[in-house]
């Protein structure tokens, strides 16, 4: 194993000044390393919004009537966006396609990268530049737009300039998301060629994992969507350059044309969120219960089908904003049509669950936490998809608690779980599983302390993006409840970060292929995988989840499994 | 085994299919941002239609035709230029490109003249500064010579239009001067025709776009 070959992807393969170091990393066209790379940047935008997050909920924690002042009202509007566009469009978005997508989705077809190495650079630049873009936009003009940019406000709304400057950070911002759509735009088209060019030997459509099905399904949603919300973005540009008119009412244009052409995109976008956790999943409850999962083409198709469904029911968010009455009952219709796949996947993991011998690991309480918190999102989205009930509790706290379990309780802990699950084969460490668990506990309680009680805040009449409450006892209450938990949830975020560091410098290395006894492919590379991924061409003989066969061929020494160490 | 004749031989080995399916998944984003703007004018042209009837009339139906044949004519010596290259006749596939080139200059610099004249009639986008320096012009001024907001709209989804074309025409130029170079030195040559193709296909979507911009913008008043 002294070859180059052998050599893990994690060693640099030449000493020259440009393919050693940082810039062997920066200019590595390799698809685990660009993986990696998305991910250390990603989760420090995260932690950076985790605390902007924090930082609003510490403003809740008492009335306007106790003079209490955490963030000045006038920045109020400024924080929460930059809350929003930092978990939207630098964490959530990119999400587990960009971090995971690009480290496993070759290893899971066995290919040695993706179609186009040198395109996922540069959408990996393209993601940096925009991310960097937004972030100084923001330092040094605010945006108060929230991250819909909704017109007219977003054409009229004046940024304050910190340094005597008139610097247009609203544009700026816009110019910085249609930046960031093109880098997912091309990682799409990057994905889709790869699963449609490049599959091992004998690996058919239905014998791809289901993470690889979520990662199809995803791009198709990121070409398919992208394009018209990047235009619609640069048109508000163009408005506050050059006021022709376009969404302004009093010239003419219609407003409630930008919303639809902002939901066309941004309502598939929350099924890019969603998608590969859903993927991650149902990679990590098989492995931990040791069987095959439950209707694996139902769970490859409900994929399909809530991409395809989940393209057509973008103004189910415009129900307030006035619409002909068919068009919503259809919209809302759409609505409820797309639970029908989504609760079909849910079905299928517990069924999975049923008389299997589960391992509790720090992966599958993610993956558990999954199913809980993303049925509690699901569930309470059908109340946001009803017409009638959607009028009472629009722009209130329910619809940020909704999101959030979906976002965060669903598409985020679904990302963690599918770390901690990928993190040994990824770097060839092992994280402490007893630390792991307990920044779980954390999270979990945290989470649903966090934002059950804005539930029911909501539901009393809370309208978010405010700066602060009356003085009403229940809502004192249940703010309280829920800046308490953005304690312990921000304590279960630190101690996630820090499992995963101290994992990475400290970790025990563990070289074994197959730690988790898993049957999917990914798991017969090397740990941390080497340049080329495969040491052999590879054949695929069998269904991924096919346990007991894979059981046979441990026993035959074919295939790694589980060694104790 | 060293390096090198490995990244060649298992990453770099090259998938024509794979990279064509590619390069038509890209050419759809481009359509659908432009299918955007389209969606924008069909709205906008059923809310004022009268309007956007009189503001149609003020453009030059002369002038975008021959843009039209102009474009079409490249569309042509494009495919020209990819049939020399693959039947080996190279030398005649860098005329038929170059010719492509100067059809796409041409276009522009007509182009160019159109909204020139448009800016002498006052009939352009005007910036908020020059509102402020009290340069208006009957576009944006309020008054009674201002345009109705249906002709504005036109106007504006116009240069929006016809100016993000325009960009992806000079796009395409310069990938073209980018493959003549290519061809020059070789590296795409008759059995290696694939980026001449893909930047076909390109140029017959820029094609495209303006068969449909030309009757909306200049014959359907």
């Amino acid at each position: 194993m002294e070859t180059t070959r052998g050599k893990s992807y994690l060693h640099s393969h030449t000493s020259s000044r440009w393919t050693s170091g940082f810039l062997s990393w920066i200019f590595s066209t390799d698809h685990k390393r660009i993986g990696v790379m998305y991910g250390v940047t990603m989760f420090s935008f995260f932690f950076l919004a985790v605390s902007l997050g924090f930082w609003i909920k510490l403003q809740k924690l008492y009335p306007a009537s106790s003079g209490w002042e955490m963030i000045p009202p006038e920045w109020y509007g400024s924080v929460f966006t930059l809350h929003a566009i930092i978990m939207i469009f630098l964490f959530i978005v990119p999400g587990a396609p960009a971090v995971l997508g690009n480290f496993f989705l070759p290893l899971q077809i066995g290919a040695r990268d993706v179609a186009f190495p040198r395109i996922n650079l540069l959408s990996f630049w393209l993601y940096l530049f925009g991310a960097i873009m937004a972030i100084v936009g923001i330092l040094l003009g605010g945006s108060d737009t929230g991250w819909t940019f909704t017109p007219p406000y977003s054409v009229t709304t004046k940024t304050i300039s910190m340094f005597g400057t008139q610097f247009d950070s609203v544009s700026w911002m816009l110019t910085a998301a249609f930046i960031l759509g093109w880098g997912t735009i091309l990682t799409g088209i990057n994905f889709i060629v790869t699963i449609h060019r490049m599959r091992a030997k004998g690996m058919g459509y239905f014998r791809m994992p289901l993470f690889t099905w979520s990662i199809y399904a995803t791009s198709w949603l990121q070409v398919l969507a992208t394009p018209v919300v990047g235009i619609t973005l640069l048109m508000i540009v163009i408005e506050r350059i050059m006021p022709v008119g376009f969404f302004d009412p009093s010239k003419g244009g219609d407003p409630i044309l930008f919303q639809h052409l902002f939901w066309i995109y941004s309502h598939p976008a929350v099924y890019i969120m969603i998608l590969p956790s859903m993927g991650l999943v149902s990679e990590i409850i098989p492995t931990n219960s040791q069987k095959p999962i439950f209707g694996y083409k139902s769970i490859a198709v409900a994929s399909c089908s809530i991409a395809g469904v989940g393209y057509l029911l973008w103004a189910h968010h415009m129900f307030a904003t006035g619409m002909a009455t068919f068009a919503a009952i259809l919209f809302s219709f759409l609505t409820f049509f797309v639970a029908i796949p989504t609760a079909i996947k849910v079905f299928n993991w517990t069924a999975t669950l049923y008389k299997a011998s589960i391992s509790l690991t720090p992966p599958m309480l993610f993956a558990l936490a999954f199913i809980f918190n993303f049925s509690i999102g699901g569930l309470t989205g059908m109340f946001l998809g009803s017409l009638s009930t959607d009028i009472h509790l629009h722009d209130t706290d329910f619809i940020v608690a909704h999101f959030h379990y979906t976002m965060f309780g669903g598409a985020a802990f679904g990302l963690i779980g599918g770390i901690f699950h990928y993190f040994p084969k990824m770097f060839g460490k092992m994280y402490s599983i007893k630390w792991a668990n307990r920044a779980f506990g954390f999270m979990f309680i945290g989470f649903n302390t966090l934002y059950f009680p804005m539930f029911i805040l909501g539901f009393l009449g809370m309208p978010r993006r405010y700066h602060t409450y009356p003085d009403i006892p229940i809502y004192v209450t249940l703010q309280q409840i829920s800046t308490v938990g953005s304690w312990i949830l921000v304590t279960g975020v630190t101690l996630v970060l820090g499992v995963w560091i101290h994992g990475l410098l400290r970790g025990k290395r563990s070289a074994q292929k197959n730690i988790w006894n898993s049957s999917t492919i990914e798991w017969q590379t090397a740990s941390p995988p080497t340049l080329y991924n495969f040491e052999e061409e590879v054949e695929i003989t069998r269904h991924p989840y096919d346990y007991q066969a894979f059981r046979d061929e441990v026993k035959a020494g074919t295939t790694a499994g589980a060694e104790d160490e | 085994m060293n390096e090198q004749s490995v990244s060649t031989e298992m990453v770099h080995h090259h998938d024509e299919t794979g990279t064509r399916l590619g390069f038509w998944l890209f050419l759809y984003t481009e359509l659908f941002l432009f299918a955007a703007f389209f969606l924008i004018y069909a709205v906008y042209r059923s809310n004022h239609l009268e309007d956007f009837k009189i503001a149609a009339e003020s453009l030059n139906t002369g002038i975008g035709t021959q843009n039209t044949i102009i474009l079409l004519a490249s569309s042509l010596t494009m495919v020209l230029s990819l049939n020399a290259l693959k039947s080996g006749k190279v030398k005649l596939s860098k005329t038929f490109l170059l010719f492509t080139i100067g059809l796409g200059t041409a276009f522009l610099i007509i182009k160019g003249f159109e909204w020139n004249s448009k800016f002498g009639h006052h009939l352009f986008l005007q910036t908020a500064g020059g509102i402020a320096a009290g340069e208006g012009s009957p576009l944006l001024t309020p008054g009674a010579d201002m345009l109705p907001n249906g002709q504005v709209l036109f106007y504006g989804l116009y240069f929006i239009m016809t100016g993000t074309h325009a960009l992806h025409i000079i796009i395409g130029g310069i990938w073209m001067l980018v493959v003549y170079r290519w061809i020059d030195k070789g590296s795409i040559n008759p059995d290696n025709p694939g980026v001449l193709e893909r930047c076909g296909l390109y140029w017959h979507m820029v094609d495209l776009i303006w068969i449909f911009l030309f009757p909306l913008y200049y014959l359907v008043a």
